[in-house]
């Protein structure tokens, strides 16, 4: 289980040069917008064609330029999440649901829809359609519709970037429990850098279309490997919210495991 | 009412309707790959489709008749080997509305399809459905107050058709005078009643369609 990522990408005078390679973790992808952070997600999943190089998961290759693979996008087996969610406004709860669980046999999608909803606490609201649900259970049903057909790898689009913040708060802790229930690698896209340093196993700091630094939070916030990296992780703003500006920063880490304390030190 | 008013009224339904289920089926497809499919002499296709929006009918009905007359170079196909021809029949004048009524199906849902969330398209894929799974279940409903407005514009002009019908069809009285035409000969043979009689009936029934349309497209557009 992992994915692995080499491409490159010209468009509209912008250019997306990028190269990483997780396993079953937690990865963040970090940087301001307009680095290449959404494009990047594009790619992996099929919307957009890569100009060259490799796109690949665990013993599936989806793309390879040199060898011409391009799988289309409903072949591959990523789970989505938008920026805007983008729950299908004329289906109710159930049929968004389900609308993802092409291939699952026919006696397994509700028991898939029954094991979700109640895991991701939505039972109860499947007859709603989405715009008379609330912001929380709109990310659940997002959530639940990209992880009904049990994808290989879970990308996900800054999707908490609209939300007030305690549910903000609320979804990050509920993105981590996703994360350890269904053990599967998470690419996050986030500008946050709360997010960035919290959240990820490993971090990918993206900047101008190009990977930055990559490695652990820890590492990457104390020993930036350049300036523009450090520039990224030390805007003070970001941090006053959090600790008042104390030399020595700890953060918890979201969902189950709160025992995890990572720890930072501003200079 | 006179029987003759009532044939007219008939055939004015019945062309109407026929014409509007292909108009859907052809526009709505030609639709789809407008909005959706980038290809070489795309505009040019789309142009191609709008002229009959702007030429004057006759001119339309002439072109028709080079097609399908029994010397055009489809119709004389047609004649070699069935031995019909569609001129002068009521298909004829199905014909000249469906080519009148296309580009109203076609600009108003173009302009429907296109405007679907191009992220809903995305998520489409990205959970499995193909391009035609995601047409029929995602971008069509989406579209569809779009589509049934320009179902109902094209109904209403094939109802009102008269120029094209005329060059095609004829004006056979009991055969091809369909509502536009049979007031045409009324008022040409000076039956000013019966000629105003049809009037109103025509404005009321286009009045109607035309209060559906808007209807559905001021919540599209």
């Amino acid at each position: 289980m992992g994915l692995t990522v080499d491409i490159k990408k010209r468009l509209n005078g912008f250019t997306l040069d990028a190269s990483w390679e997780i396993g079953n973790e937690l990865a963040v992808l970090f940087g301001q917008s307009g680095a290449g952070k959404s494009l990047t997600l594009q790619l992996i999943a099929g919307l957009m064609k890569p100009d060259s190089g490799i796109i690949s998961s665990g013993e599936n290759d989806y793309f390879d330029q040199a060898r011409g693979i391009n799988i289309p996008p409903y072949k591959r087996s990523f789970g989505y999440v938008f920026q805007d969610l983008a729950l299908f406004p004329h289906m109710t709860v159930r049929e968004n649901i389900l609308y993802g669980s092409k291939g699952v046999p026919d006696e397994e999608r509700l028991e898939r829809l029954a094991d979700l909803t109640g895991k991701f606490r939505i039972s109860g609201i499947e007859d709603k359609m989405p715009s008379e649900i609330s912001g929380g259970q709109k990310q659940r049903v997002a959530f639940a519709r990209a992880l009904i057909r049990r994808p290989e790898v879970l990308l996900l689009d800054e999707p908490f970037s609209a939300l007030d913040n305690p549910l903000r708060i609320e979804m990050r802790a509920f993105l981590m429990q996703v994360r350890e229930d269904f053990n599967l690698p998470v690419v996050l896209v986030t500008h946050d850098v709360y997010e960035a340093f919290t959240m990820p196993d490993q971090l990918i700091v993206y900047s101008n279309g190009r990977v930055a630094q990559t490695g652990a939070p820890s590492e990457v916030f104390s020993r930036p490997a350049s300036k523009e990296v450090e520039l990224l992780v030390s805007a003070k703003d970001i941090y006053s919210e959090m600790s008042g500006m104390k030399k020595v920063v700890h953060f918890d880490r979201p969902g189950p495991d709160l025992h995890r304390k990572a720890e930072i030190v501003i200079n | 009412m006179d029987s003759s008013v009532i044939f007219s009224m008939r055939l004015s339904l019945q062309v109407a309707a026929v014409a509007t289920i292909f108009v859907l089926i052809f526009g709505v497809t030609v639709a789809y790959f407008l909005a959706r499919k980038n290809f070489k002499g795309k505009e040019v296709l789309d142009v191609l489709f709008t002229l009959p929006l702007v030429l004057p009918p006759t001119v339309t009905g002439y072109y028709l008749i080079i097609a399908f007359g029994r010397n055009g170079f489809i119709g004389r196909y047609l004649y070699e080997l069935t031995g019909w021809s569609i001129m002068f029949t009521w298909y004829a004048a199905v014909l000249a509305s469906f080519v009148v009524a296309l580009p109203l199906m076609i600009k108003t849902s173009r302009a429907a399809i296109e405007s679907v969330d191009k992220n809903l398209i995305n998520a489409s894929f990205t959970l499995g459905h193909t391009e035609t799974g995601t047409a029929l279940k995602v971008i069509l409903p989406l579209a569809k107050k779009g589509i049934i407005a320009g179902a109902v514009l094209s109904f209403a002009r094939a109802l009102g058709e008269f120029g094209a019908t005329l060059m095609l069809a004829g004006n056979l009285p009991g055969k091809t005078d369909t509502m536009p035409l049979a007031i045409y000969s009324l008022a040409g043979s000076g039956d000013w009643d019966k000629a105003g009689g049809m009037v109103l009936l025509l404005t009321i029934m286009a009045g109607l369609f035309l209060y559906m349309a808007n209807r559905y497209s001021r919540k599209v557009f």
